[in-house]
């Protein structure tokens, strides 16, 4: 879902690339409080399995394709501000070594799939595992949930700043994101149950340090 | 399994899933199939410079091989590069 440059207007570049660096600021300080010696090399393995994954497209639909954000994973494995952290060094690096998502549409990336996405994640899993329980199946279910979120929340923010930006109206660009991102959304969900059972099963205690 | 086992296991996983890549759909995401079925896909701009675009390391004659590349050292510079964020934030609290 990395938006290349082109696609927004002034405007929307502007205003995304504010919120994502007050986004990013506010996760550093937040933080800053937290991160303890397990949390480094964590946050370091995180980005790079996501960055991974990410390249690994999986057929959908009529030959579209999707790939893992990521956003639910951080959100589970180390919170959301840590998640912030995380997902916005994937994307700078993404925009800068590997040209995937344009420079000046990377505060707009940044907002969709590295804050938008991991607050969905976050808020559908917390909402799920309060509903299910802290079991093992409530925190799967958790999972599958805030995968599909993250993805239905980025998609729509995608469509709403291209929208916005003129690209194409909304009334078209919003079902077309939106639909074929809710079956993307579904890989995101069954990859995100997947690492969660990993976890569980190498190292549960991970699933209980402190999130971020 | 001590802590520092588990992440290396989760780094080597990592390193694993990039050496897959070359199997990875080429077909367009979701939302460049959107761009195209809604006719403003041409409106995409290039990148003013190329470093490893798209995924493909440069000079490299093997695409398979170019795109595995491309991938270890994402997988790494992410790695390395998180770690070393996240050490700087912990110590910036630890100093003040």
């Amino acid at each position: 879902m990395h938006i290349p440059d082109g696609f927004l207007n002034m405007t929307t570049v502007a205003a995304t690339g504010v919120i994502s660096a007050g986004g990013i600021s506010a996760a550093v300080k937040i933080a800053a409080k937290k991160i303890g010696e397990k949390q480094v090399p964590l946050m370091g393995m995180l980005a790079a399995f996501i960055f991974a994954a990410q390249m690994l497209n999986f057929p959908v639909a009529g030959g579209t394709s999707g790939h893992l954000i990521g956003a639910a994973l951080c959100a589970i494995l180390i919170g959301p501000w840590a998640g912030i952290i995380i997902m916005s060094a994937v994307l700078i690096a993404q925009a800068l070594i590997f040209q995937d998502g344009g420079l000046a549409a990377l505060g707009a990336n940044i907002l969709n799939m590295g804050i938008i996405a991991v607050f969905a994640a976050y808020f559908a899993n917390s909402a799920a595992v309060s509903i299910f329980g802290d079991s093992r199946q409530g925190k799967l279910i958790g999972a599958a949930a805030a995968g599909w979120s993250s993805v239905m929340a980025a998609s729509l923010a995608a469509a709403i700043e291209l929208a916005v930006s003129g690209a194409s109206p909304l009334g078209i660009v919003l079902p077309a994101m939106m639909g074929i991102h809710a079956l993307i959304g579904i890989g995101e969900g069954l990859i995100t149950i997947l690492v969660v059972s990993a976890v569980m099963a190498s190292r549960a205690d991970i699933l209980q340090l402190e999130r971020i | 399994m001590s802590f520092k086992k588990w992440w290396l296991i989760g780094l080597g996983a990592a390193l694993l899933l990039a050496t897959l890549s070359p199997l990875a759909s080429g077909s367009p995401d979701g939302l460049e199939r959107v761009a195209e079925d809604k006719g403003f896909l041409e409106t995409a701009g290039d990148a003013p410079f190329q470093i490893i675009a798209d995924y493909v390391f440069p000079g490299v004659e093997n695409e398979a091989l170019a795109t595995i590349l491309a991938g270890w050292i994402g997988v790494l510079v992410m790695f390395g590069a998180v770690y070393v964020i996240a050490w700087a934030i912990m110590k910036n609290r630890k100093t003040t």
